[in-house]
């Protein structure tokens, strides 16, 4: 079936099977690797995007069901030159060890901070329950979106 | 992991639900958010060969005061429960739930009618509908019937629904914003409850409902009755696993689920007392 959407502001529009995946659209249709698969169960995170705006876990949504939405993934928040202020956060607090988790941390925290823009440490941290760290780096984590949050 | 192949069909209305399901029978299942019907059939526990996706239906996403009650389409995501104002004053206890189920990306996609139709005892939000006493409306190729909670949920990921049926109202009596808890009990953070308690306070009484303590979501009816006759929260509280049939799995085993289930219900009876 033919599915299209507007992934980082571009057009896309491919020839896949029904049963695809959103994570595989974009990575394997439209070529945006920066979204990770992690545990591929809707449990770690490392999926995460945002649809019209919100948090979601690619692997355990349609690619059928993101036809004609917008989708905003690592690779359309910010450039190496001017990053996203959460990316630039990020960076500045040490927010990530290994990186795998870190395309998805970032998108959830963005999606977060849209809805509760000036949260509490305990916010942030519930906030980003779905994302797992397997390094354990929540704590420079929580910092930097708590940093990114006086930022935007 | 990928789901096995199946035929996509989007339905516009629930009448082209209800359509698809005539045509194809029990060979297809309805998709909403994804939440439950998409991890399962990518670990090939579901294999259906039609895929009806309701998700974009409109007209079944709402949250209406009715009066006595508030009237949610099935379609109503999590998300839209956690932050409905109505729900802030009519059913305080809907709302809190609501924002315990998942977390954010899953209460992003994932719909109050498609959590309760999977029929699944482990679930938060159906111990709030059984608790409450809610109406489900299921629409049929004959029309619409109403089902009460306690006939809604037969067996272990098994629901009163017919086949040939689509889930389109939940009809929730008003509680009131407070006198309400939930304790949730698990290991990681966005995980089913190992064991959950829901208490809350209506018209002057206590009403108790157990999470994954037993193929359905349950009333603690030992301890309401204990209550109503006048027990102490706590003496209540030991009457919480009389009659359930808690499972074993690798997380805990039946009797370890009976202790959490008087813990948890009675640290949910004070949370409620002084809510």
């Amino acid at each position: 079936m033919e599915v299209g959407l507007t992934a980082n502001g571009h057009a896309e529009r491919h020839d896949v099977e029904p049963r695809t995946l959103l994570v595989q659209y974009l990575r394997d249709a439209c070529g945006l690797t920066g979204t990770k698969v992690g545990c591929d169960t809707s449990s770690c995170g490392a999926c995460t995007v945002l649809v019209d705006g919100e948090s979601v876990k690619s692997c355990t949504m349609l690619a059928a069901q993101a036809d004609g939405r917008t989708v905003t993934t690592i690779e359309g928040l910010g450039t190496p030159e001017a990053p996203h202020p959460v990316q630039a956060a990020f960076r500045e607090h040490h927010g990530l060890q290994c990186g795998f988790c870190t395309a998805g941390m970032v998108m959830a925290a963005v999606s977060l901070l849209d809805e509760v823009p000036a949260p509490t440490e305990a916010d942030v941290r519930l906030g980003l329950e779905g994302n797992l760290c397997r390094c354990t780096g929540y704590h420079n984590i929580v910092q930097a979106v708590l940093a990114a949050a006086e930022h935007t | 992991m990928i789901p096995a192949p199946f035929e996509y069909v989007r339905a516009g209305s629930a009448d082209e639900v209800l359509a698809a399901l005539v045509e194809h029978g029990d060979e297809a299942k309805v998709l909403a958010g994804g939440m439950s019907l998409l991890p399962l059939m990518k670990l090939r526990l579901a294999t259906p060969t039609v895929l009806v996706d309701a998700g974009r239906i409109a007209d079944l996403s709402y949250v209406r005061d009715a009066g006595d009650h508030v009237a949610i389409g099935a379609l109503t995501r999590h998300r839209d429960l956690e932050t409905s104002e109505l729900l802030a004053d009519a059913c305080g206890a809907l709302r809190g739930v609501a924002a315990e189920v998942g977390d954010n990306q899953v209460r992003h996609r994932g719909t109050l009618g498609g959590s309760v139709v999977h029929g699944d005892p482990a679930s938060d939000l159906p111990a709030v509908l059984l608790a409450l006493d809610a109406t489900f409306v299921a629409q049929g190729p004959s029309g619409t019937r109403e089902l009460g909670a306690n006939e809604f949920f037969e067996g272990f990921l098994e629901t009163a629904l017919e086949p040939d049926e689509l889930l389109t109202e939940i009809r929730v009596p008003k509680s009131g914003p407070g006198g309400w808890a939930y304790e949730k009990f698990n290991r990681r953070a966005q995980d089913w409850a190992i064991v959950g308690a829901l208490v809350v306070r209506v018209d002057g009484g206590t009403r108790v409902a157990l999470v994954n303590m037993g193929s359905t979501p349950l009333r603690a009816s030992a301890v309401e009755a204990a209550l109503a006759a006048g027990d102490d929260l706590v003496t209540a509280a030991e009457h919480a696993a009389v009659g359930t049939e808690p499972p074993a799995d690798l997380n805990a085993s039946p009797e370890y689920r009976e202790h959490l289930a008087r813990v948890l219900v009675r640290r949910a009876l004070e949370g409620a007392a002084a809510a």
